[in-house]
């Protein structure tokens, strides 16, 4: 049975009296507050609020007869409250003690409005700017960091950059290698619709070549390093300062750049080449395959072609740009990690953002590149 | 609120708990009253944490039958389950407020779940749960980040009490507050216990806790769980239940209570 609750308006010779009937519960709050909304309320006058038949009572029902209570006498009525069950009077005056209070404005989200939304621009600019310069200033630190180890290599982490090589770059290898076999099959057979028209099949090979060792094989592994291992680096790192794992190892007078950052960013630098390297190869070999099952040119073929279209500065080109690109992963990564704060919701929100970021600047510094050789005539 | 000693509103019985090799619980039998506040004290690792979730249903025990106000928690319907869930609230350790609204908001889930409100009233709900859980009314539209451990706890308080539940489900909430806000948090569930008359069902380590507002205590000793009034307890001559009582801590605030008790003049337990 659902509980209800009736409010009753009697108009008396010596005053107002509202009956209040049923249980005052949660529940019944909404048709509560509807009846009390529809009540005429008066001025000035002697009202009574009997709560004489009042079954039941929890904090919600108080709340509204003392909401009651404080409108009726903010309206110059004198109230009295009259007739409470003894059992029901603690919940009251618990209720009471609390004080009126207003209901919580709900404000308008201040993007929502013209001027809101200007000043949203404003303020993502000059966070921008904030930003910018702070990472340049973690670019410093870890700059410092670097060439305090270059002069001191003894102060470098051996074991901790061979193991972030192997996390980062020995077991990418197989989800590298076989996204990079899957994207040769896809090119050579892309490739191989459009060319045949022309008869010129074999230069789908020129196309795989060229594409695969300049642009696809860097960009691909950047990117999917940027996924697998720049969110490592925040997640890891985040994690550590929510820990107060970082402050702990600064109070034990370790630098945390030197022993978390230095290892994570030569790790990476010394193995995003290599990926890239073996990228390339897997790339080239799915191509392989594609030209052979699709276009009949057989290995022997493939290869000689390759040689002919591409000398080994074009699979340089491709790699020289690895360290960079890694250089940009990591920095990005660590610098996120950093600006975890102590809750655990801006690691998740951070290890978005460094990937996004990451990828971002990769995309932006190879562009670059492709100006820069271009301007050189490579 | 006093209720008559029959009216069971926690029944658990023969409960076993292992996870992989290890049996935490091993047979618990707990009987909880209506109006009561059952502390659970026991050592680390004695599943005092586990107890509760298993309570609630958020752990499914390996056997033994749990029964929350007439509803067997281990084989019931979902639905029969939204029904009981509304009838109990819940405060985690740090009070697991959800981070990405704010203290108003976490306050208006369980009802905005449960009920058909307008918003009007449900913004008058939240600030009035807030000032019975006596944080400031500029507390309301903070984030959880913003607030310091005490007052989340608060906060995480006025949620479990949204729905003005029978029973409150309390899992160490005195711990990490410093001890005047430790203090004022044992002050405020004795407050809404006697008003509101709650059954609270109180997980903790907290001595002062346990001399101020217990009723009974439930200790987790060798699997099994004693429950029993303060005053037996201490008598009691098991080792760890002992030396828990009457190590130094157990001490202090045996003897803290009682300053308290002669101040207010008023016996523990009723």
């Amino acid at each position: 049975m659902t509980p209800a609750a009736t409010l009753h308006a009697a108009d008396e010779p010596d005053g107002l009296v509202l009956e209040a009937d049923g249980d005052w519960l949660m529940v019944t709050a909404a048709q509560l507050d509807r009846q009390l909304q529809a009540l005429d309320l008066p001025q000035g006058r002697r009202v009574t609020v009997d709560l004489g038949r009042v079954g039941r009572l929890d904090t919600t029902g108080a709340w509204l007869v003392l909401r009651t209570e404080h409108v009726l006498a903010t309206r110059g009525n004198s109230v009295v409250i009259a007739n409470l069950r003894p059992s029901l009077q603690p919940v009251l005056d618990q209720v009471r003690e609390t004080g009126h209070v207003e209901p919580l404005p709900h404000p308008i989200p201040a993007h929502h409005t013209l001027v809101g939304f200007v000043a949203r621009i404003g303020e993502i600019t000059l966070n921008l700017i904030h930003r910018a310069y702070r990472i340049l200033g973690f670019t410093g630190v870890v700059s410092e960091s670097l060439a305090r180890a270059i002069f001191h290599p003894g102060r470098l982490r051996r074991t901790a950059i061979l193991v972030q090589m192997e996390r980062s770059g020995l077991d990418a290898m197989p989800i590298t290698g076989l996204l990079s076999f899957l994207i040769g099959i896809v090119i050579a057979y892309q490739g191989a619709d459009q060319l045949r028209r022309f008869g010129a099949e074999i230069y789908n090979v020129n196309l795989l070549g060229v594409g695969i060792l300049r642009e696809l094989g860097v960009l691909m592994s950047a990117i999917v390093i940027a996924g697998r291992s720049g969110s490592a680096f925040t997640a890891e790192i985040g994690t550590m300062e929510v820990n107060e794992e970082i402050d702990a190892l600064r109070t034990l007078g370790l630098d945390p750049i030197e022993v978390l950052v230095l290892p994570r960013l030569l790790g990476l630098v010394l193995t995003l080449p290599l990926i890239v390297f073996f990228v390339d190869f897997t790339g080239l070999v799915g191509g392989a395959l594609m030209c052979w099952a699709a276009l009949g040119i057989n290995f022997q073929a493939f290869l000689n072609q390759l040689q002919s279209a591409v000398s080994s500065w074009t699979m340089w080109i491709g790699v020289i740009k690895a360290p960079f690109f890694a250089l940009i992963i990591s920095m990005v990564g660590c610098y996120e990690g950093f600006n975890v704060t102590r809750s655990a919701e801006s690691v998740g929100r951070l290890t978005t953002q460094s990937v996004v970021e990451a990828i971002f600047l990769v995309i932006v510094a190879d562009a670059a590149f492709s100006i820069v050789f271009s301007v050189l005539g490579i | 609120m006093a209720a008559d000693g029959d009216d069971i509103v926690i029944r658990v019985h023969g409960l076993v708990n292992r996870f992989g090799e290890q049996t935490i619980h091993d047979g618990v039998d707990l009987e909880v009253r209506r109006g009561e506040v059952i502390g659970i004290v026991g050592g680390s690792g004695t599943g005092k944490s586990v107890l509760l979730r298993t309570v609630v249903g958020l752990n499914r025990p390996a056997a033994g039958s749990i029964d929350v106000l007439g509803c067997d928690i281990v084989n019931t319907t979902d639905r029969e389950r939204r029904d009981v869930e509304r009838r109990w609230g819940v405060l985690f350790q740090d009070g697991a407020l959800f981070s990405s609204l704010t203290v108003a908001q976490n306050i208006q889930v369980p009802i905005k779940e449960h009920l058909r409100l307008p918003v009007r009233l449900m913004d008058e709900i939240a600030a009035s749960k807030v000032g019975l859980v006596r944080l400031p009314e500029s507390a309301a539209d903070k984030f959880p980040s913003q607030l310091s451990g005490g007052m989340r706890k608060r906060a995480g308080l006025a949620r479990a009490l949204a729905l003005d539940p029978e029973i409150l489900f309390l899992d160490e909430p005195t711990a990490g507050l410093d001890p005047i806000a430790a203090a004022d948090f044992d002050h405020l569930i004795r407050d809404l216990k006697a008003s509101l008359g709650l059954t609270v069902f109180l997980v903790t380590h907290d001595l002062d806790s346990l001399f101020a507002i217990c009723d009974r205590v439930a200790v987790l000793v060798d699997k099994k769980v004693r429950v029993d009034t303060l005053e037996a307890l201490l008598r009691d001559n098991h080792p760890w239940i002992h030396s828990y009582f009457h190590g130094p801590r157990g001490r202090a605030a045996l003897a803290a209570e009682a300053v308290r008790e002669e101040a207010e003049g008023a016996p523990v337990s009723h």
